[in-house]
């Protein structure tokens, strides 16, 4: 099959039953998307699919055949940070950091959908991400922060 | 020491960029060449006897390398464990809980490994399991570990003065539970070990890199030089990494094959691997008439898994200090490990603490109605002073908690009225800290004058590494971004005993704290030898002393709290992790539904080396609380397996479960032994949240709930029940 990740056009075969996570980590070592309960319920896995969020594990890889894939590994650009990912560090929302790529991706989403959420749409747009570190709320000032908006 | 530039500041993250940019390395983003892939194979029932195991089809699978069963191992098959040697490495001849591994796979691939595992026929006969308490305790059950007499692994005793003999004005007596919880951290546990011409080396996001060694290597009658254990950081561990689990028997696996095996388990795995102790506490307690307390009286059965684990130590350190941040005339504590065939249990985040909390506190709350108090003014009366012995030979209280109930109690604004089917609780906490240990750490400084620290600690998110920096830092005057901390390495870094306890801001700060004291000790001997200001920039000085080759100064450093002989726990608590939460509840009587409006935290913890990482510490530690409260528990099915198994049938909360408004403060004196005066943090934050919103559910409906989750079905069968109680 053939995808964009990232900006990069990638043509690999697949196993028809590998799951789009399955590619990204294991086939191409992109180890920055999360693998953690691997059935739609906890968000690690998010990436965007041609510009909409998804859960990657519950994606065959060759449903993505022609797409456009976005990983947390394609944020950065030209070695600066995306806004999201500076306003997560300066926030205080990062611990382990092991469902932050997930919720980062799930936040890029949801701004790109609006620009400007109240903190009940954060809460919604994020509801999907599990996080067992933060009280969450650090998480809902970083993605404000990055939308620069209102309190 | 030099002057506090970075410590206590909320210096950024260290390590927060990889973490934001996917860069960071867990343990299951790490690939090996020539790994072969691991898959167990195990009954589906907790207890079953093993007839006989049948891998021909799984053979057959292209690219299976190993087939492992108990007769693969050496004979007897090696026991191990972190503080008892009694789990095999792999079942022999019986299980004894759901998911205990009886075969172990290894395949060129995963899809192979999961194939040949599919192909594995185990012949089992079921066997009556032991699940509950109650079934642990009757003498007629069948044993957990036929080598024991019962079921009663260790039972402890504490106390003072004398209960029978105490008269009380007020007794209060009830019974209370703790559900079995697991910890789900959002990484995976994964491990790799592979053969090496020392040895053995081991990947594993283990908390406690040390005990991983000694257990691995108690396993293959090994020095332990010969193991060398690599911990990446883990991503979350919450106790739940802290004790070896598969390792023993991975390391066994890899040895036969010859080459690296990679094991990462899949969350319905884990929760089969690692839990919190259920417990089931008999509370009685006595008051006087002005609400002092007499007595405490306890029974604490804890239901812990089929091996120990660290599950005795979690019973007798919890029961010890079960009494809490209180004046007791008199105490008697019973306390039990209870064999199980279930998983068998661990350390988690309060370490046996908020099972006991959560009767205790409750307690106070219903003496103080009965007696016409103030839930807060209950406890105001039997807080002990700063510096008063509250448990006998004890460490007394190194705080001053009354500041922290107040606090609270302001915070969440006691006194203000509420609406209909509203309620504030107020609950407040404590936790021993590590005893017996030690941390050991060296201080490279290079000859450019930047730093390297070398630390057996291992940052699982609490923020050690940007804690350590800070240290350095200021001690030495070199900017954090000259400063590297390296963990995790047994090669490499020297021995610490555990990333547990909240104990490394105060035991490993103060052994890099003396490490860097080695480092300018040198750096003045060598100004000495060189004639020269030893405030020169240590590039400088280190250039002119060492001259073009180059060289370094090493610091070392050291910390332990003493090993007591004949004290219960090995040693006195080198501090006390003490909180105050207080929350504003309102119920939907139609439907038990709870809202949390306000949530407060109040920690005593000396001093914030870096407040915000101690807040959001307190804070996702509070809403940790929150889960145990309110949602989470596993529930067995009679064959003693977990009927929610997974993130979909197993609620933690999410974002949109979190309070209305959530705070944490931070109460800082300077009273405690660690760098600065910091005490430890980071469990303090949900050793009191279920008797705090326990206690408010109960103002805003009336109801009184003993039993943790406090579900809205179990809000609404007791409104109910109260109803038709009232109508009668």
């Amino acid at each position: 099959m053939k995808l964009t990740i990232n900006g990069q056009e990638i043509a690999r075969d697949v196993a028809q039953h590998h799951t789009l996570l399955e590619f990204l980590r294991d086939d191409i070592g992109l180890t920055g998307t999360k693998e953690c309960c691997a059935e739609g319920e906890c968000g690690a896995c998010t990436v965007l699919l041609d510009g909409k969020a998804i859960n990657s594990c519950l994606v065959l890889a060759a449903e993505a055949d022609g797409s456009i894939v976005t990983t947390i590994e394609g944020l950065e650009k030209d070695g600066q940070l995306d806004p999201l990912q500076q306003a997560f560090i300066d926030k205080g929302a990062v611990q382990c950091g092991f469902c932050i790529p997930g919720m980062i991706m799930a936040a890029k989403y949801l701004l790109q959908e609006n620009s400007n959420p109240t903190e009940a749409e954060i809460k919604q747009g994020l509801a999907g991400n599990l996080c067992r570190c933060a009280g969450y709320s650090r998480i809902i000032d970083a993605v404000r922060e990055a939308s620069g908006g209102r309190k | 020491m030099a002057e506090s530039k970075w410590v206590g500041q909320s210096l950024g993250r260290v390590g927060g960029e990889d973490r934001v940019t996917g860069r960071q390395k867990f343990a299951a983003d790490l690939r090996i060449d020539n790994t072969l892939q691991v898959k167990f194979v195990t009954v589906d029932c907790a207890r079953a006897r093993i007839i006989a195991v049948h891998t021909e089809a799984a053979a057959a699978v292209e690219g299976v390398r190993c087939i492992l069963t108990a007769a693969d191992l050496p004979q007897p098959v090696p026991k191990c464990g972190p503080a008892y040697d009694d789990r095999p490495v792999i079942a022999v001849g019986e299980t004894r809980f759901h998911g205990e591994p009886v075969v172990a796979v290894a395949a060129e691939t995963e899809d192979a490994a999961e194939r040949a595992a599919s192909l594995v026929r185990i012949e089992y006969e079921e066997l009556p399991p032991v699940l509950t308490v109650e079934a642990a305790l009757d003498p007629a059950s069948p044993l957990v570990q036929d080598h024991l007499k019962s079921n009663v692994l260790s039972e402890h005793h504490f106390g003072w003065g004398d209960v029978a003999a105490a008269h009380a004005d007020c007794v209060i007596e009830n019974d209370y539970t703790f559900p079995m919880v697991t910890h789900f951290a959002i990484e995976p546990h994964a491990f790799i070990a592979a053969p090496d011409p020392d040895g053995i080396t081991i990947w594993s996001p283990i908390q406690h890199p040390y005990v991983l060694r000694r257990v691995v290597a108690t396993a293959l009658g090994w020095p332990v030089a010969r193991v060398r254990i690599i911990a990446p950081d883990p991503g979350g561990g919450f106790g739940g990494k802290g004790w070896p689990k598969v390792e023993p028997l991975l390391a066994f696996l890899a040895l036969r094959v010859g080459r690296p095996v990679r094991y990462v388990m899949s969350l319905e795995e884990t929760f089969q691997a690692v839990r919190r102790a259920s417990a089931k506490v008999h509370a009685r307690t006595g008051f006087d008439a002005t609400g002092r307390i007499v007595f405490q009286d306890l029974e604490a059965n804890f239901l812990i898994g089929a091996y120990a684990d660290i599950g005795p130590r979690v019973v007798s350190k919890a029961s010890y200090s079960a009494c809490g941040p209180y004046r007791a005339q008199n105490a008697r504590v019973v306390s039990r490990a209870l064999l199980s065939h279930t998983t068998p249990s661990t350390a988690f985040r309060g370490f046996g603490t908020p099972q006991a909390s959560w009767a205790v506190e409750s307690q106070l709350n219903e003496a103080a109605d009965r007696l016409g108090l103030d839930r807060v003014e209950i406890r105001r009366r039997n807080v002990p002073d700063k510096d008063e012995e509250f448990i006998p030979n004890e460490t007394g209280a190194d705080g001053n908690w009354r500041e922290a109930l107040e606090k609270a109690a302001a915070a969440i604004a006691w006194e203000t009225p509420l609406g209909p089917n509203q309620g504030r609780g107020i609950s407040l906490g404590l936790k021993s800290s590590s005893t017996a240990s030690a941390s050991f750490a060296l201080v490279r400084l290079h000859h450019d004058g930047s730093a390297s620290v070398l630390s057996g600690t291992s940052d699982m998110g609490q923020g050690a590494r940007t804690v350590f920096t800070q240290i350095v830092a200021d001690e030495l005057g070199i900017a954090p971004d000259r400063i590297v901390v390296v963990m995790g390495d047994t090669s490499v870094v020297p021995f610490d005993s555990s990333t547990s306890a909240s104990r490394s801001t105060v035991f490993m700060g103060n052994a890099i704290i003396k490490a860097c004291e080695h480092v300018r000790s040198q750096l003045a001997e060598i100004a000495t030898e060189l004639g020269t200001d030893p405030e020169l920039p240590h590039e400088t000085l280190l250039r002119a002393y060492y001259g073009s080759a180059r060289g370094e100064v090493i610091g070392l450093g050291s910390a332990r709290s003493a090993y007591v002989a004949g004290h219960p726990l090995g040693g006195k608590s080198a501090f006390w992790e003490m909180m105050a939460a207080a929350a504003e509840v309102e119920v939907d009587p139609e439907t038990g539904m709870v809202d949390i409006r306000k949530l407060v935290l109040v920690s005593d913890i000396g001093k914030a080396l870096n407040p915000m990482q101690v807040e959001t510490q307190d804070e996702g530690s509070a809403v940790m609380g929150l889960g145990h409260t309110l949602m989470e528990h596993l529930i067995l099915d009679d064959h003693g397996r977990i009927r929610n198994l997974g993130a979909l049938d197993y609620r933690i909360p999410t974002i949109e479960d979190i309070p209305a408004q959530l705070h944490s403060f931070l109460i800082e004196n300077g009273d405690g032994p660690g760098p600065s005066g910091a005490k430890g943090a980071g469990e303090g934050g949900l050793l009191s949240i279920a008797a705090a919103v326990g206690s408010a559910i109960n103002q805003a409906v009336g109801v009184a709930i003993r039993d943790l989750p406090i579900t809205p079905e179990r809000i609404w069968q007791a409104i109910q029940k109260e109803q038709t109680h009232g109508r009668q």
